[in-house]
Order: C-alpha cells, then sequence, then structure tokens
C-alpha cells in the first residue's frame, strides 16, 4: 500500500494540489472581506502553480508565481489596504442576483460536468505527455506565434496608456 | 479517471466558481477577483491540453492569458479608485446610474 503511493507520489500530489486549489476557489465565495478572499486567490494560485509543476511545465508554474502572486494579487492587496474597511459592501456578502446566479451556477456546473464525464478527452495522441521546456517554447513562441508575442506587447502598452490617462482624466476633474 | 480529466473539471468548477462570483459578490474588488479565478480555469484547461498533446501552442495562450490579466488588472484597479472616490462605496448597486 504504502510502496504504491510512493511509486505514485506524484500523482498523489497532483491530485491534493487540485484539492487544495478548488476549497480555496471555494472557499473565495464564501469569506466577506476582501482581504480574506484575496488570501484565499493567492493560496488557490500557488496551488495551481504546483499543478503545473507537477506536470512538466516549470516555466507555466514560475510565471503563475511570479506574475499572478507577485504582480496582480500584490496590487490588489494594496488596492484593498487603500480603501475604507467601514463601506457596507465589506459587510454585505451577496448581491441581489444571489438567486439566479446560484441557479446559473448549478446548470454551468452540470452542462461541464456532463460534457467532461461523457465524452473522455481521449487517448493521447502522438508526443503523449511528453514535456516541452522553455526552449521549445521560445522558438515556438518567437517564430510560430510571433503574432501572439507582438499582441502581448501590444496589449501591455495599451494597459500603460489607459492606466495613464484614467489618472489623467482623475488630475483634470480635480483641478476643474 | 484520467488525469487530463480531472484537470479539465477542476478548470471547469474553478471558471464555474468565478462566473458565480461575479454574479452573486456585491464588492467590486471581490468580483475582479472572482474575474482572475476565471482567467486561472482557463490557464489550467490549456496547460491540461498542452500537456496531453505535447504542443508548445497551449503554453503561448497561456502566457497571452497571463498578459491580458496583467492588463486587466493595471487598468481595473485605478478605474474601481475612481469610482470608490466620487461615491465611497465598492457596493456595485450604487453605481447603478451609470446604466444610462
Amino acid at each position: 500500500m504504502i510502496e504504491t503511493v510512493l511509486r505514485n507520489l506524484d500523482t498523489v500530489f497532483l491530485y491534493a494540489f487540485a484539492l487544495c486549489a478548488f476549497a480555496s476557489a471555494a472557499l473565495m465565495l464564501w469569506l466577506k472581506e476582501p482581504m480574506r478572499v484575496a488570501m484565499a486567490l493567492i493560496s488557490c494560485m500557488v496551488f495551481l502553480g504546483g499543478v503545473y509543476g507537477l506536470l512538466g511545465v516549470h516555466f507555466i508554474a514560475a510565471f503563475q508565481v511570479l506574475i499572478y502572486v507577485g504582480a496582480v494579487m500584490v496590487f490588489m492587496v494594496y488596492a484593498i489596504m487603500l480603501l475604507d474597511p467601514r463601506d457596507e459592501s465589506m459587510r454585505v456578502r451577496w448581491s441581489h442576483f444571489l438567486y439566479p446566479g446560484t441557479i446559473g451556477f448549478v446548470l454551468l456546473v452540470e452542462a461541464f460536468g456532463a460534457a467532461f464525464w461523457n465524452d473522455l478527452p481521449g487517448p493521447p495522441r502522438g508526443a503523449a505527455g511528453a514535456t516541452f521546456g522553455l526552449e521549445a517554447f521560445s522558438k515556438a513562441f518567437l517564430s510560430e506565434y510571433w503574432l501572439h508575442f507582438e499582441l502581448t506587447s501590444v496589449l501591455l502598452v495599451a494597459a500603460v496608456v489607459a492606466a495613464i490617462a484614467v489618472i489623467k482624466v482623475n488630475k483634470g476633474a480635480g483641478h476643474g | 479517471m484520467d488525469k487530463t480529466q480531472v484537470l479539465l473539471l477542476l478548470a471547469a468548477g474553478l471558471f464555474s466558481l468565478g462566473l458565480a462570483g461575479v454574479i452573486i459578490r456585491r464588492n467590486v474588488l471581490v468580483m475582479l477577483m472572482c474575474m482572475e479565478l476565471m482567467l486561472n480555469g482557463v490557464n489550467l484547461s490549456l496547460v491540461a491540453f498542452a500537456h496531453q498533446l505535447g504542443e508548445a501552442v497551449g503554453a503561448v495562450l497561456v502566457f497571452l492569458v497571463f498578459v491580458v490579466a496583467t492588463a486587466e488588472i493595471a487598468v481595473a484597479i485605478p478605474i474601481v479608485l475612481l469610482l470608490v472616490r466620487r461615491k465611497r462605496t465598492l457596493d456595485l448597486e450604487a453605481y447603478a446610474d451609470l446604466k444610462g
């Protein structure tokens, strides 16, 4: 028994990480304060990074932790700290769409579950389960998918310009 | 049960939880975080397919989603801060007059 577990230790860890990621995601719906929701999201992202690492795509795991946890969520936590904790919406949990939203959620879960349960993705084709490293990814990214690479840079520039424009609008409103 | 199938189920679960959070939560920042959760679910499905097929195209799309998420947050947080400065609340119901 123990030998079997030890032999499949990476699969055991994969399922454990997946379970923890799902549990933290479910916790996000329940927790009331935005800071706790942010902590639950951070733990979910870290567990997903563990899943990516166990799948063999280590650079995506590193990006997941660096970009999502290190940049996006730190930004989010700063924004939460800037805001007023006495705000009404920090204490009231649900919106008016609680019941329709819950019904829609159950229907969506049923549709997804049926789709993935009945139709198996099929046996892996070709280089099944083969992992690809950073080198293969970079070559594909910069040669075959150069349009996506350019798209990422355009998106980043657009985000910077939009953020500056938002600040400028704010300054104009403040003076006027 | 196949490993890919489990990961796809988890991805679908994360996406559904994120969508439900966007609809049923009241706080704007929590809704933004739930949108991040949806993007994470999509990422996980892309990685699962890339792992199954052994091709790099899934990783390229994952990278694109990373950038989209970063850009989204970089634009959304200043907008949220501006909204809060105007009405002093994060409650989305208070901004119903933006419907026009």
